[in-house]
């Protein structure tokens, strides 16, 4: 802990709340946008619980423990992480293993472990262990990496996408995908490789339609056709376009979205919490948090430029895009531009789990941020 | 192996420039995501706020209270009262089985109950309340309340449920409402009936089912997505149905039900100057009341398969031979198509044969009636006579003649479900039979025997042509109504039907002056009935053959089993001079005319004239 003795005394002439914040390694602008989120979002819980001050309560506490996460995982410099990718990723593939051969099955699905004092999914460490461990094996090599290396690369994202697949858990796994492709991209594989994978995965696109689950094969039709079932797999892209385009230009007001208000809308305080807000506060409230998003997305990516080396660099980037495609994926299964898949809206939606796992994301961000050692120019 | 040295500047330029890239990819996904917004929330924004709308506001229609019915004096005879029924909104409930199953070992609830709550329950929406059990108990509803919280979906409502306070009393008439079934669900007005529950089944309740139902109301209701109501936004009340008051007396219609008894049989009394039903009886009759929420197979089982047949409405669907009560009718037409002489006569040896036929037609008197003419023929009803008249009309003037007094077609009364009679003729029987009219035929058709089937609504309608001399008024049974928020009754007008005329009115007296013999002269057949009336009353006795007897054999009432027995009829009006009330009665197996059925028609018009009187 020798690096941040001499950034206090570089910055000693600043202003003294400036020391202070530098010393708690939090980065000032993206704390400051995770708490205008979390506000946003705890006041459209309320709404859209039906003013449930339980729930509200719950999300509260929830965030406490994800800004704990973030606060502490800020506190640990960055070449730790770095020393400690193989063994946080080989114990979250064992986890996964474990899951599939122990763990407690939910809606058809075995994601759960049950630790006795608490449960938890494995795959959310995965989230996080396999940008760290892609980002270590790769910056461990020259970079734009060669092909071998990008074979070896794969490899560490394949596997514990298929365990999580198995599980079966297509929107996590997918994600994980992401993530850990995020970094070979940023790594600077050539684009002639890329259009080339793609291509392959294009391909097989229709064994994966084989390798899915009933319910999976629905969602896809259903998103197709909505129409075909209103009253079953499709109501919720339904209701969910009609609360949204009802919401209008400014929107029903806080507390008067009838979608939402009368139950019409589904999931409205988890998945689908972006049509309850969409509907209460209209385009113009939708703009406000599209920017709130994209300064965020702005600032990662920042970070991730003034990263010092190869792997804090590649680990920004990756965790940073994640977060984005969070709310990519989300915004497009509510808004009907693509099928429904269980992914929650970052820091609005309603349940606990992947809200500390991003947390903990932006926590390793600031980590990389405020760990920086001063270089020599 | 590394064989390359990492450049770190390189790889930092390298990682710059993807990360630009990727920031305008994802900048330019969030340009699609706001293009999709303009599209949803500018664009077809009126398209989805109307849809939201619809949505959110519920059209929940509410019943129309049915309309109350009286009889002529104002006499409740249908109300409707408050009842307590059990509900079941099977989208509330999550366990439809375990909750009816659950209510039936606290409640005393039926399989018939169940069975008709799963019927209903498939032709309603399933946010609709439907009825599980109808009538509960002040000590059922206390039950069912301290355990309420065990049963989600499941409330006691308080509904009008229609009552007929005098029970089986002119049940005939009034009829009755039960639940709507599918058949009647395909053509009724779907709109009006939204939130009715009810219609009527038989008589009048069927018949003027429009008048009494009442126009639908209804309330614009926000809801959530269960279809739970949370506030009105929006309120039509219902038109409730009109009131109406039937022609019928009550207490005539009481005497008329106990002059009967244990008999079977029916009365129908009218006024022949308007076509009012003052009475309209037949016997035996049943309990309204418990069709009105669905009767127990068992109950509904012994009432139709029960031999004095209670569920018959002999009023207007029961088809006699009209026996003798004819020949009043052959008589004028005699009068009218021959110009026959009121004194001209023919001999009655006690049989008549038709000639090259030793087939004896018999008299009723088996020593005959001598020389006879046509008062003589009403008054004693000699059947002699009336073969030979018979023969001399032949059946074509027979059928055309009694046709214009409404033989054989149904009289129109405000009733569903009338008979028509039947009333014979050539093309009728080579039509039906395959077969020519034989000359044998019309004989008995002249006493009322044969194909010739008559109502005792109609013998009542066509006695009534005769007391107003030709004159034809539809009968009806609804007296006036009185329209909602409205405090005038609007009486209904009588309507006349083209009436019987004759080539010479006085032969409509002389017909007259031969019925009032038969009731007030020593020799009539009905002077048990005249002998001490303080008016004049015309009357004609029948008596109907069920049983046929042989040539060579007698019929002798006592040897004939029960419902072998001839049928009593008669058929009467009153004051002659100025006819009040006119009486058709009929009693199956009753034996003879003036002995059973008269005295009942004498009770009616007895207390009829003097309920009439001024004084009172």
């Amino acid at each position: 802990m020798i690096g941040h003795a001499r950034p206090e005394r570089r910055w000693g002439d600043r202003r003294g709340a400036r020391i202070l914040v530098r010393g708690l390694h939090l980065d000032i602008p993206l704390v400051l946008a995770l708490i205008l989120l979390s506000l946003l979002g705890l006041a459209t819980l309320y709404s859209a619980s039906g003013q449930d001050m339980a729930m509200v309560e719950r999300q509260l506490i929830r965030l406490g423990v994800a800004f704990l996460v973030m606060f502490m995982l800020a506190q640990i410099p960055a070449h730790h992480i770095e020393r400690w990718a193989p063994w946080v990723f080989g114990g979250g593939l064992l986890l996964l293993v474990a899951v599939l051969l122990f763990g407690e099955t939910g809606k058809g699905a075995q994601r759960w472990l049950d630790l006795g004092l608490f449960r938890f999914q494995p795959s959310e460490i995965m989230k996080i262990a396999v940008p760290i461990m892609v980002s270590w094996y790769l910056a461990e090599h020259p970079l734009p990496p060669r092909p071998r290396t990008c074979a070896v690369a794969l490899l560490i994202i394949v596997v514990p996408v298929l365990l999580i697949a198995r599980q079966p858990d297509l929107g996590t796994s997918l994600l994980i995908a992401g993530s850990g492709l995020f970094v070979l991209l940023l790594s600077g594989i050539s684009w002639r490789l890329v259009a080339w994978s793609a291509c392959v995965i294009a391909a097989s696109a229709p064994l994966l339609w084989y390798g899915m689950r009933e319910y999976q094969r629905e969602r896809v039709l259903t998103f197709l056709d909505p129409e075909s079932d209103p009253l079953g797999a499709g109501y919720h892209i339904i209701q969910s376009k009609i609360a949204i385009g009802s919401g209008g230009l400014y929107g029903k007001g806080w507390l008067n979205g009838s979608q939402s208000q009368l139950e019409f809308l589904p999931e409205r305080s988890t998945d689908f919490v972006f049509a309850a807000f969409g509907e209460e506060f209209g385009f113009i409230g939708i703009m406000v948090l599209l920017a709130l998003y994209i300064f965020i997305l702005v600032r990662g990516l920042y970070i991730a430029t003034q990263a010092q080396d190869t792997f804090t660099r590649l680990l920004a980037g990756s965790l940073i895009l994640t977060f984005f495609v969070y709310i990519f994926v989300n915004i497009c299964m509510v808004t009907g531009l693509l099928p429904v898949v269980g992914l929650p809206l970052p820091l609005i939606s309603y349940g606990g789990t992947s809200m500390v796992t991003i947390m903990a994301a932006f926590g390793i961000l600031m980590s990389i941020h405020t760990h920086r050692k001063l270089l020599s120019t | 192996m590394r064989a390359t040295i990492k450049d770190h500047i390189r790889e930092s330029r390298l990682f710059n420039e993807r990360a630009a890239v990727a920031l305008v990819i994802a900048l330019l996904l969030i340009g699609v995501i706001i293009a999709r917004l303009v599209y949803l929330q500018i664009i077809s924004h009126e398209h989805f706020a109307t849809l939201a709308d619809e949505n959110r506001i519920n059209i929940v229609a509410i019943p129309p209270t049915r309309g109350l019915i009286y009889d002529r004096n104002g006499v409740l005879l249908a109300q409707n009262l408050p009842a307590f029924s059990l509900e079941i909104t099977p989208e509330q409930t999550p366990d439809l089985e375990a909750t009816i199953a659950g209510l039936r070992s606290l409640l005393d609830i039926s399989d018939e109950e169940v069975r008709r709550f799963h019927r209903q329950a498939r032709q309603n929406r399933p946010f609709n309340s439907i009825p599980l059990k109808f009538h509960l108990s002040e000590e059922e509803v206390a039950r069912f309340a301290v355990n309420r919280h065990r049963f989600p979906g499941v409330d006691i409502e308080a509904r009008l449920i229609r009552d007929y306070p005098l029970g089986p009393l002119a049940v005939h008439a009034v009829g009755y409402v039960g639940r709507i079934n599918e058949e009647e669900l395909k053509t009724l007005d779907a709109a009006n009936y939204s939130a009715t529950r009810f219609i009527g089944k038989t008589g009048v309740e069927k018949y003027y089912e429009d008048l009494l139902h009442g126009r639908v109301g209804y309330k614009h209701v926000e809801t959530n997505a269960l279809g739970r109501i949370l506030r009105e936004v929006s309120r039509t009340p219902p038109v409730p149905g009109a009131d109406i008051y039937l022609s019928l007396d009550i207490n005539l219609q009481v005497l008329a039900e106990q002059a009967l008894g244990e008999r079977r049989g029916a009365v129908v009394a009218l006024d022949p100057r308007n076509g009012e039903i003052l009475a309209l009886v037949s016997m035996p009759g049943y309990d309204p009341n418990p069709f009105v929420t669905g009767i127990d197979p068992a109950a509904y089982q012994a009432l139709q398969s029960s031999p004095d047949k209670p569920l018959f409405n002999r009023a207007l669907r029961g088809q006699y031979p009209p026996g003798s009560i004819i020949k009043p009718f052959i008589g004028l037409a005699g009068l009218d198509y021959l110009l026959l002489a009121m004194g001209t006569t023919s001999f009655c040896p006690g049989w008549y044969s038709l000639p090259g036929d030793d087939h004896r037609y018999r008299d009723w008197k088996k020593e005959g009636h001598g020389r006879t003419d046509l008062e003589k023929a009403i008054v004693q009803s000699c059947d002699v006579y009336f073969y030979d008249l018979a023969l001399s009309l032949g059946i074509d003037r027979i059928h055309d003649f009694l046709a214009r007094f409404g033989f054989g077609q149904p009289t129109g009364i405000d009733l569903t479900g009338e008979a028509g009679g039947l009333l014979p003729s050539r093309a009728w029987k080579q039509a039906r039979r395959h077969e020519p009219w034989y000359l044998g035929e019309t004989l008995i058709t002249g006493i009322g025997q044969g194909y010739t089937l008559a109502t005792p609504l109609q013998l009542a309608v066509t006695t009534a042509v005769i007391a107003q001399r030709g004159e034809r008024i539809r009968p009806h049974i609804l007296y006036a109504r009185r329209d909602p928020e409205e405090p005038a009754l609007h009486a209904l007008e009588p309507q006349a039907l083209p009436p019987v005329e004759l080539a010479m009115p006085r032969h409509w007296d002389q017909i007259i002056a031969a019925m009032e013999k038969a009731v007030h002269s020593i020799r009539g057949t009905a002077y048990r009935i005249g002998r001490d009336a303080p008016y004049r009353i015309a009357g004609k006795t029948g008596t109907a053959q069920v049983f046929g007897i042989k040539q060579d054999e007698e019929y002798k009432e006592e040897e004939v089993a029960a419902h072998l027995r001839d049928h009593a009829l008669f058929v009467a009006f009153s004051p002659v001079e100025e006819p009040r009330i006119a009486v058709a009665v009929i009693v199956e197996n009753g034996g003879s005319g003036g002995a059973t059925a008269a005295p009942i028609a004498r009770q009616l018009i007895d207390y009829y004239l003097s309920s009439q009187e001024p004084s009172s």
